[in-house]
This record gives structure tokens, sequence and C-alpha cells, in this order.
């Protein structure tokens, strides 16, 4: 900021409250010219006006607030640029970017600087770090005999996976998956879990429509259904068995899916997007694109063992 | 226009009696409209899958309706009285206020019509999408010059204090409207604000709190210093009280708005300087308080037959504590608990329902038997029964709401020894449930009070005409 607008910001917000202070004054001495008490000597309406005294509470607990409204402004930020004398701030401002912030923050932990959001970092870092440190060593499998451990990863997914996943952990339609069923699209072991967790995924279904065609999408259709023992007209499976070639890329052969990259297992009867002959071609008609958001940065490593800690529990 | 003799003026009855009878039509719809969403907040289902019905777009229905229909066509009303009975002339254009009876009432039932729709520059207060926008600065410019013209020729010698807060709140009004508003439109009912960002969030609050400061505390502070001491018929306490406490509630106020953005990316000088203002600016508050109860010092025993007088006091009650209760919710640590919960939506309604509201009912009552002449209401025991209602309608809401919102703070900071949060979101909501019961009881209460009020008025407005009264006579008020 430059100075001129840290001179403007201070002329008129102490302008302000000095003038109050001057009308205070102004009024206590009585400069209208009547007695104390007296009528003013206009009438409006029928209403007249008395001129008394403003009370002796009221002026001093005026006082009281300007006196302290001018400390707080020299004590803290206020006056545009000048940052006050306490050096105090909320968090670290005028940072441009995600890096810059954690570099300053750390810096100021390290100085031990007056800023609000370092300190209650700091404090959280102190309190809280080792004991997520210490579920960290301990591998996920193991750690989910640990009735303690799985608590407080539900506390952390009901804080930040249940928007999605649900707080019963069912997941909801439109591609946000199950995750009490054992069934998985990445991996179920501790470790999957983690990775899962920690880097994200995307879950990239491309859309046939314009290869396939209409007829070649209920084909497909029809045959997808019939993996999973589904009742589907027999001449429209067969014909899409033969077009599958191109899903088995990912799906393989026998459309039990790759975890590898996370292409669904189609045999099983549970759906992503829902399962009806109408989503299905949906699916296939348009393609779907799932993401699970990278936790990395939110939670961090220990926690976030703790969290998987937490799905692994639900299925094992 | 003002050719009539001194002593009796031919006052511009017809906008102030339109004005007034609107006030309470839109008042009961607004409130009603209250009720609906507080009742949807524990019973869900009652948006009816209709998308027009649904919480999101009835809250600002709701907002718009209480505070520029109801609210506004109070302060239309009783301005207009007020400027012509203290000014002792008729309002300088009967064609003016005619205009703008018509286009606030225009704005209103647009405002009734895309708010639901969902058309919405998504502005607190400022939700009205640009059209609707330029035909509120234009209602608005007209009446300021009504206001003033009136004011000019006014045949007294000094200008009256309330009309200074009047005039206050009209001039910062036009300020904030068309400085928050400022918008691109990219078609007829989609527009951009021209600001970004935190730039953007200082505005809105610039404008959002100082339509609390003016729009709803000058113009009402002005209805007061009329209908208190008219209605006490006795002297106002302090003129030099009034005069202190004008300037420094109107010079104050125009800084309290960061206080809505403590703990955002509003910078800390600014964050501090709302912060210090808004406290400071508790005295000047106080003092508009002060003047309106103190008037009534030698005339207390009015208090226990006349239940406009009634209205008028403890509206003064509410004043003085919803603002003790803002500079207090405006100081950092404070706001830290309070900020985001039902408390805000608590402190908001003690203003609204607990002053502008009983503050502008009072007045109403005071005007009707006069606008329609009759020597007084139709029933003063219906005026008694309705002071209760919405006395214990606001008490009833403002005591869920503290609890509720002292209770969602405390859930919502609550940590675990492993640092976890002890709730999740959704068990503070449920925690909340009773309370929003409570509310809903509260507010029907208060639409209650309001319709018991419609069947008064109209049973005052199609009495037997009586001989045309003066508003004095009318009362039976003392001199």
């Amino acid at each position: 900021m430059s100075m001129f607008w840290t001179i403007w910001i201070s002329v008129i917000s102490l302008g302000t409250i000095i003038g109050c202070y001057f009308l205070l004054r102004w009024t206590l001495a009585n400069k209208t010219g009547v007695k104390e008490g007296d009528e003013m000597g206009h009438e409006f309406d029928g209403i007249v006006e008395l001129n008394n005294q403003v009370p002796r509470w009221w002026t001093i607990l005026f006082w009281i607030t300007m006196v302290w409204g001018f400390a707080y402004l020299l004590a803290y930020p206020g006056l545009g640029a000048y940052k006050g004398f306490l050096g105090w701030e909320s968090s670290n401002q005028g940072i441009l970017s995600l890096a810059e912030s954690e570099e300053e923050l750390r810096k100021d932990i390290e100085e031990g600087a007056w800023n609000e959001y370092a300190l209650e970092v700091k404090l959280a870092e102190e309190k809280f770090d080792p004991i997520f440190e210490a579920y960290a060593k301990i591998p996920i499998e193991e750690l989910a005999k640990d009735d303690e451990a799985v608590q407080v990863g539900k506390r952390l997914f009901l804080q930040n996976c249940a928007q999605c996943h649900g707080s019963d952990a069912r997941g909801q339609r439109g591609g946000f998956p199950n995750l009490t069923d054992n069934d998985w699209l990445y991996g179920g072991t501790g470790e999957k879990i983690k990775e899962t967790l920690i880097n994200g995924r995307q879950g990239l279904m491309p859309g046939w429509l314009d290869s396939f065609g209409e007829q070649g999408i209920s084909e497909v259709v029809a045959y997808a259904l019939s993996l999973s023992g589904r009742d589907v007209d027999a001449n429209l499976a067969s014909a899409g068995k033969a077009r599958f070639a191109a899903c088995a890329a990912c799906h393989g052969v026998d459309g039990k899916g790759n975890q590898a990259l996370g292409a669904p297992n189609l045999t099983d009867n549970i759906w992503l997007y829902g399962g009806t002959e109408r989503a299905v071609t949906e699916t296939l008609n348009y393609g779907r694109n799932g993401v699970m958001p990278a936790f990395k940065d939110t939670l961090g490593e220990d926690k976030i063992h703790v969290v998987a800690t937490y799905v692994y529990s639900l299925s094992n | 226009m003002s050719e009539t003799s001194q002593v009796k003026p031919d006052y511009n009855y017809k906008v102030v009696r339109q004005f007034t009878i609107m006030t309470i039509v839109w008042g009961i719809v607004g409130m009603s409209v209250g009720v609906l969403i507080a009742a949807q907040l524990f019973a869900p289902a009652l948006n009816f899958d209709i998308p027009w019905l649904t919480y999101s777009r009835l809250r600002p229905l709701h907002t718009n309706a209480v505070i520029f229909a109801f609210g506004g066509c109070a302060l239309f009303a009783t301005s207009y009285y007020i400027v012509q009975r203290t000014s002792q002339v008729r309002l300088f254009s009967d064609k003016l206020a005619a205009f703008t009876f018509w286009g606030w009432q225009a704005v209103i039932v647009a405002a009734a019509i895309t708010l639901p729709l969902g058309l919405t520059s998504s502005k607190e207060y400022a939700e009205l999408e640009w059209p609707i926008d330029i035909l509120i600065a234009l209602v608005w410019i007209a009446y300021i010059i009504n206001f003033f013209g009136t004011l000019i020729i006014r045949k007294t010698s000094h200008i009256y204090v309330a009309n200074w807060f009047l005039g206050g709140f009209m001039l910062t009004v036009a300020v904030l409207h068309i400085g928050n508003s400022m918008a691109i439109p990219v078609s007829f009912f989609k527009s951009y604000s021209i600001y970004a960002g935190a730039v953007d969030a200082m505005m809105q609050w610039w404008y959002g709190h100082n339509a609390v400061g003016f729009f709803l505390t000058a113009g009402f502070l002005g209805m007061m210093y009329y209908f208190v001491p008219k209605q006490a018929g006795r002297p106002v306490y302090s003129y030099r009280l009034s005069i202190i406490h004008f300037w420094a509630l109107i010079s104050l106020y125009i800084w309290a708005g960061p206080h809505h953005l403590h703990y955002t990316a509003l910078p800390d000088w600014t964050q501090s300087l709302g912060m210090v203002m808004s406290i400071i600016l508790f005295v000047p508050s106080w003092g508009g308080m002060i003047n309106g109860i103190m008037t009534l010092s030698g005339a207390w025993h009015k208090l226990r037959t006349d239940p406009i007088l009634r209205f008028l006091i403890v509206s003064l009650s509410f004043y003085g504590m919803s603002t003790f209760e803002g500079p207090m919710m405006a100081i950092k640590t404070v706001n830290a608990l309070s900020h985001y919960t039902d408390w805000t939506i608590g402190h908001v309604h003690s203003g609204a329902l607990g002053w502008v509201a009983m503050v502008s009912i009072g007045s109403v009552y005071h005007l009707i038997p006069i606008l329609f002449g009759q020597p007084k209401m139709y029933s003063t025991k219906l005026i008694n029964i309705h002071f209760w209602l919405a006395t214990i309608g606001v008490v009833l809401y403002i005591v869920a709401m503290w609890m509720s919102g002292v209770l969602q703070g405390l859930m919502w900071r609550a940590v675990n020894a492993d640092g976890t949060l002890t709730y999740s979101f959704v068990e503070s909501l449920e925690a909340s449930k009773p309370f929003y019961v409570v509310r809903f009881i509260g507010g029907v209460f208060v639409v209650a009070g309001m319709l018991i009020m419609a069947y008064n008025t109209y049973k005052t407005v199609f009495a037997p005409k009586n001989e045309p009264v003066s508003g004095d006579e009318a009362l039976g008020v003392a001199k």
C-alpha cells in the first residue's frame, strides 16, 4: 500500500473519532444559548424539545470507547500500511501462492512471530502430530484392530470424506463408490487405499456413441448386462459380445475389470453409475469421468494412514 | 400547492394512506414467507419439491419483502407525513409522490416474481437484477427530490430532528444502492458485479451493514423522533443529545461493514478498523434510545393504558438491546464464536422484529385513525393483544436463536484429544432442530399479531365516517 493511502485512511478514520470528541465537548459546553433544561424555543407540529444535558454515564462511556479505539489502532493494524506496535497479524497478508504461504508460515513459526495462524498451526502440530506419527508406524492391516485408531479415522472420514461417500461410507449415486462392500476399483489392501487417498484417482470411461452408433451401443449394453446374469435379448447380447473386444482392453476379456486401471468389474452386479439399462446406456454413450481428489496436502500422510485404516476396517 | 393558511395546510395524505395500507399488506406477506421458510428448516418437505418454493429462493424474497416492502413502505408513509406536518406545508410535488408509490410497488412486485424464479445478482439484500435496480434508483431520486423539496419550502424556522435522520437515511441509501449495485449486464435478467474478490465482498458489506445502519436504523429513528413525543405528549428529552448522536451515528456507521468479514481474505487493517468503529458506534446508538425513552419521563403512567405507546417504547428497548449486542458481536474474539451461526439471525431479528417492526406498527396505529378521519382505532383491546403477540413472538424467536447459535458455535469448535473435530456439521444441525421449532412458533405469533392489525385497520377504515379531525384531536393527545 502506498504512503498516500496510508495517510488517507489514517486521516479520515482518526478524523472521524476526533470529530466525535469535539462534538462531545461542544455538546457538554451548552453553546445553544438556551438555559440548561429549558425548552429550545422551536415547535414542530406540537412537539417541543428540551435543552437537557446528556447523561453523565453516557458521556463517560463515549470517552472510554474513543480512547480505547485510538489505543487499539496504535497497537494493531488498522491505519493502512501501519502494522501496529504489537506486531500482530492474523495470517500472512499478501501471499500470492500456496508454496509462498507455506514458506512464510514455516518462517513465522521458527521466528515465533505473532502470527495468529502460525501460532495455531504450531500448537496443533506439537500437540497432535505425535499421535498420528505413532499410528503411521503400524501397518494398516494391523492398526485396523486398534478400536481407538479406527475411531480417530472415522472422525476424520466424517469431516473430510462423508460429503461424497456418505456418513455411513456407503457412497451415493453418480459415481461415489460404496466403501463397505469389499468391491474395489483400485485395490483394497491398506497400501492401495492409502495410495488412492494420497494422490487421488481419475476414472475415465470414454464415450462410445460415435464409434458404435445407437444400435451398437444397445448391443454392447445387452452384453454388459448379461455378464452379471441379467435377462437380456440373446441376439443383441451375442452381437454385443463381438464388439466387446474394444472394451476388453480395460475391462478384460472376461469383463472382470482391471484394478491397475481402475476399470470396474462388470460381472458382480455392482454399478458405480447405476445398473439400469438406461444408466448403462448413458455410461456407454457419453462416458464417465470420476474424480477422487488427492488429500496429500489437505490431511498429510500420517492422517491419511489413519483414514485408510478406517476405510479398510469397513470391509475387513 | 401550499397556498392554504399556516394553521391548517392542505397536506397530501393520499400518498401517506397508500403507503400505510401497503405497510400492513407487505408486512403480512413478508413475515408469512419468513414463517414458511422457518418451517422448512425443520420440515424440508414443505418446499413440496417445487423449485419456486425452495428455501434458497424464498429466503431472499423474505428479506426483501420485510426490509424493502414492509419497512420501505413504513418509511415512505411516515416520512411523507412527518415532513409535511413538521414543515407545515404540503408535499413539494404530488406527482412525484404518486410516482414513488407506484414505482415502489412495481419494484416489490418485480422482486416477488423474479426472486422465486431464481433470478438473482447473488448479493445479499441486493439480490434484484439490474433493470429493477435502475427502477429503484429512479424512485429513490424522486423520493429525495420530493422530501428535500418539501424541506426547502417549509414554513418552520428550523428543520426538525426527525427530518435530519430521514434525510440522512435517504441520501446514504442512494449512495449505497448505486455504489453496490454497479454491474455489467449480459442479458436482461443477468449481470455481473463490476467489483471482484475481496473488493466485491467489502463493497457488499459496506452496503449490507449500512442497509441496517441507514435504512433500518437512521430512517426508523426519524420515525421514532416524531411518533414517540407525539404519542406521549411530552417534549423531546434533549436537543443536544439528538445533535451529537445524529452526527456520531451517521459518521461511525459507514465504517462498520468490515465486521461482517472478520477472519476472511479481507486485509487485517480493514477488519480492525471496522471493529473499532463498530464498538465506538455503540454509544451514539444508545444516545437515540436514551433520548426516546427519556422523552417519556413524566408520562410513564401512559404505558398502562396506551398500547401504541407501549409498542414504541418496547421497540426502543429492543433497539438498545440489539445495538449493544451488535458491537459486542463485532469484536473479533466474540465473532469467532458467533459468525455463521444462528446467533446472527437472532441478532438481526431482535433489530428487525423488535425495533423496526414494533416502531413501525406503533406509528401505523397512530396514523390510521388520523388518515381515515376516525377518532381512534376500532379496538384498543386488539392493539393490546397485538402488542403481546408481537412481544412474546420476538422473545421466543431471539431466545431460540441465541441458544441455537451459541450451541452451534461451541459444537463447531469442539475438538477431540487427537485434534479431530468432535462433531460433524450435520450433528450441529440436528442439535438446532428444537430451536428451529421454537423460532417458527415465535414467527407464528408475530404473523398472528399482524393479521389482527389488518382486521383492526379494516374495521377502522370502513367505520362510519365522522367529521374529519386533525391529528391531535383524533388521538385525544394533550398538548
